[in-house]
């Protein structure tokens, strides 16, 4: 994906634009696979040991927020 | 009736008499049996012919084939009569016995009748005699039986062939003729049968089949490759970003996102509690645990010699590399000042941990060096404020390629070597010499560095410089004294404090900079080359570095004035709109004396002015402790007065930039900005002094304190409050600085200088170095 809007640096933006939009098509598939008529991606969200990143998708957008989830 | 052998009887008493079955005499109801001899009922039949009871059944008497009959007493009537005869033997033993039995059986029966009364008692099958129904017939007429009588053949061999031997052969019963008959089978055409109905399983299988391709594939083309990531000019942004789609978008997404960060925002869902009970529990449970190994320990006999550390700084960039400053003792500073000419020279110099003996270098000083740090930007350049009030630059670029190679070759190197050689000879070196004959090769002295710049003595502090700070590289003073921002992403300029009751800033002199961090050094060469004997490039610097701006605290009033013995520099968040990174301005933090009011006159003509909305401000602490903090624009500061002496350290905290720890005397105060009624936590009077202390670089509830007998007190906020968690004692004089260091994630160290002159430098243990969880 092409990042329109961002607070990160511009070759984080990039890279992460870059790599969350394959995994959000995938996840998008697979749950329209389980059921066809009624199911759509609404909310996507990765943890790892460092950061949680949640992907909101939509027709033409993604809205992505890594977070660090330690409080 | 059902009983074919019964024959009820009328028993006239006559015949009763006669046969000894009188009613209730003979037999009973009970006893109602009574077995007559068949010839005494034949003699009375003979004898009363008609009148007879037993003509009736006189034929059956007759033909019973038993000697005795059963006469039974029928009481009830059960057959019509009230005796009955029974005809046949099977019968009369059936009828004797059974009843026997099944009165037992019924004895029994009552007994059990709790127990099982479902069981039904066993009666064996009565045989009862069989009633011919015509099946005899069919037996008849399928039993097979010999109808004709069977003709017999005897053969045998003549008499003479017998026990002859004999052969036998095989003979092919199909070849001869009419040697065997058979009946074969055919079909016969008169007989059929249609088969109307038949069944038969079904089973549905896919059908199957196998095919397969194959495709040419010579070799692998990248049918596109993408240089760099597209991205869209800002007009596109601009469009996109405006467009109605997005807004649509956001409307509808905002809402799942919020949930989500919500539900972030409260629990932390994948906290491992396992992990965070192990962490607490080594904590707990390791008490002997912490503690400082200690790594090395360090002292010169050359040129630490009755004196003490001063200051003691690691190197920013090479690992293993701590510099030390030499100084007079304090209590002997007075004493022997005529002495002073003859003392040794005053030094920094720069030890390695790997070569604990000799010094990698040392820096020649104009007097004892009270301070020093090294430039963030320039790990080369080094100011240090001397006890005369002078400040003074080294560069030591040149020695920088030395001071990384202490590492391999932990016997030193000649200087000139270094910047002839090429390293991988260096290496080569290394290996094929043993070391002994290398330490022959080299100098004994470590190579010396002179200072490069020396303030003048007219501008500079009257008293010692007792804090010296490298303002970061984004701040600048210019002459107006207005905060600007500096791009050129260096630090340029030192502030300096001294009891004198003047905060000085300077400015380094432009041909000093380096441009980058030994990458041009061929070039900085040309421009001042710093040959061990004279600075010749510089030597107009010498003596005429004036400061650019000059503080004094005075106060209007009485007359006192501040003598500010530590500087903490602030850092203000303040973000800028056109670059990306978070730039911070410095405020300026000076600790001063206590008086009641406070007025600050600037010497030069200009105010320290405001940067748009950034306010500047001092923290100023002095000779005799309390801690001020003056906001830049107002003229009056608040006090505190805390400690009851002079305060020998003032720092903000590494993780809270508005938590401040002072430590000074037999106190230590942590003090917050904004909170102005008092320190946030003060220790109680501790029975010796305090001389010297750090934050901990890892943990922010940690600091280090040293006192004035050689112990370290290791102070963690979050276990205890009112004492130190930890003590250890280091040496056994007075400590007078500690530096901590982390040398590696693994390695964290603790440089604590005392007043012997000896440099101790311990490894902090794990629990000391990693933070908690939610420190």
């Amino acid at each position: 994906g092409i990042p329109v809007r961002t607070t990160l640096h511009n070759s984080t933006t990039i890279q992460y634009a870059g790599l969350l939009h394959q995994p959000t098509m995938k996840a998008r598939s697979m749950v329209q696979d389980i059921d066809p008529q009624n199911d759509d991606l609404t909310f996507l969200r990765i943890r790892s040991k460092k950061h949680e990143i949640m992907v909101a998708p939509d027709k033409d957008y993604l809205l992505i927020i890594i977070q660090n989830p330690c409080e | 009736l059902g009983h074919p052998e019964i024959f009820p009887l009328v028993f006239t008493t006559k015949t009763q008499e006669i046969f000894n079955c009188r009613v209730d005499e003979d037999v009973t109801e009970e006893n109602c049996f009574k077995l007559i001899k068949k010839e005494d009922i034949i003699q009375d039949l003979k004898t009363r012919a008609a009148i007879s009871d037993f003509h009736p059944v006189k034929r059956v008497v007759v033909e019973y084939p038993g000697e005795e009959l059963l006469v039974v007493f029928d009481a009830k009537f059960h057959y019509g009569q009230n005796f009955y005869l029974v005809a046949s033997e099977e019968a009369k033993e059936n009828i004797l016995k059974p009843p026997e039995t099944a009165e037992e059986k019924e004895e029994k029966e009552e007994e059990n009748r709790e127990g099982t009364p479902e069981v039904h008692p066993y009666k064996p099958p009565v045989h009862k005699p069989w009633v011919s129904l015509g099946s005899e017939k069919e037996v008849e007429e399928e039993s097979v039986k010999e109808t004709v009588p069977k003709i017999t053949y005897m053969i045998s061999r003549a008499q003479g062939k017998f026990g002859a031997p004999i052969t036998f052969t095989d003979r092919n019963a199909s070849q001869v003729e009419d040697s065997y008959i058979e009946c074969s089978s055919y079909q016969d055409k008169t007989f059929s049968i249609k088969m109307l109905e038949k069944d038969v399983g079904v089973q549905i299988i896919p059908k199957v089949k196998e095919a397969s391709t194959q495709t040419k594939w010579p070799y692998p083309k990248n049918a596109a490759t993408q240089y760099f990531p597209r991205q869209l000019s800002s007009e596109e942004k601009e469009e996109s970003l405006s467009s109605m789609k997005l807004k649509e978008f956001l409307t509808s997404v905002h809402l799942r996102m919020e949930i989500a960060l919500q539900q972030n925002e409260i629990m932390n869902a994948f906290f491992d509690d396992w992990k965070a009970l192990a962490e607490d529990e080594s904590c707990s449970g390791s008490k002997p645990n912490v503690h400082l190994k200690a790594y090395q320990s360090f002292t010169d006999l050359h040129y630490l010699k009755k004196r003490t550390i001063g200051c003691v700084c690691w190197h920013p960039a090479i690992y293993g590399i701590v510099a030390v400053s030499a100084r007079e003792r304090l209590y002997e500073e007075h004493v022997n000042l005529p002495d002073r000419s003859l003392l040794q020279q005053s030094v920094i110099f720069f030890l390695s941990l790997f070569d604990p003996i000799h010094p990698q270098l040392i820096l020649e000083c104009p007097e004892d060096i009270y301070c020093f740090q090294f430039s963030p930007s320039d790990p080369n350049i080094i100011a240090g404020g001397c006890i005369n009030g002078q400040v003074a630059l080294w560069d030591i670029s040149q020695h920088e390629e030395k001071l990384q190679n202490a590492k391999t070759v932990p016997d030193g190197i000649k200087v000139t070597a270094v910047n002839t050689v090429n390293a991988s000879v260096l290496n080569v070196l290394q290996y094929i010499c043993p070391s002994l004959i290398q330490v022959q090769q080299t100098n004994t002295e470590p190579p010396l560095e002179r200072y490069s710049a020396l303030s003048s003595i007219q501008y500079s502090h009257k008293k010692t410089v007792t804090d010296i700070h490298w303002l970061p590289d984004y701040f600048e003073d210019n002459r107006t004294g207005a905060p600007l921002e500096n791009k050129a992403e260096i630090c340029v300029q030192l502030v300096t404090c001294s009891p004198d009751c003047s905060i000085l800033f300077w400015d380094i002199p432009a041909t000093k900079l380096p441009q980058q961090y030994s990458s041009e050094k061929t070039e900085e060469e040309d421009i001042f080359r710093m040959p061990s004997d004279v600075p010749h490039t510089s030597k107009h610097l010498d003596l005429c570095w004036k400061p650019l701006i000059k503080i004094n605290l005075c106060e209007s009033g009485i007359n006192t004035e501040y003598g500010p013995v530590r500087i903490s520099l602030k850092e203000l968040h303040y973000h800028y709109k056109i670059s990306e990174k978070v730039q911070s301005l410095d405020v300026l933090q000076l600790l001063s004396k206590d008086s009641p009011s406070t007025e600050m006159s600037i010497s030069s003509s200009k105010t320290l002015k405001v940067l748009g909305s950034i306010s500047t401000g001092f923290f100023v602490g002095t000779e005799v402790t309390p801690v001020f903090f003056i906001p830049l624009g107002q003229k009056h500061p608040q006090k505190y007065t805390i400690h009851t002496e002079s305060i020998h350290t003032l720092q903000r905290s590494p993780f809270f930039k508005d938590i401040i720890l002072s430590i000074g005397g037999q106190h230590f105060a942590i003090w917050k900005e904004g909170v102005t009624n008092g320190p946030i936590l003060q220790s109680s009077c501790s029975t010796g002094r305090n001389t010297a202390g750090h934050w901990s670089l890892t943990r922010p509830g940690v600091f280090f304190i040293g006192r004035d007998d050689g112990n370290i007190d290791i102070w963690d906020l979050l276990k205890k409050t009112y004492e130190p968690a930890h003590l250890q004692n280091i040496s056994n004089s007075m400590i007078s600085f500690i530096s901590p260091w982390i040398a590696s994630p693994m390695q964290h160290f603790l440089a604590v200088s005392d007043d012997l002159g000896v440099l101790h430098v311990l490894e902090i243990c794990q629990t000391l170095n990693y933070p908690l969880r939610n420190e």
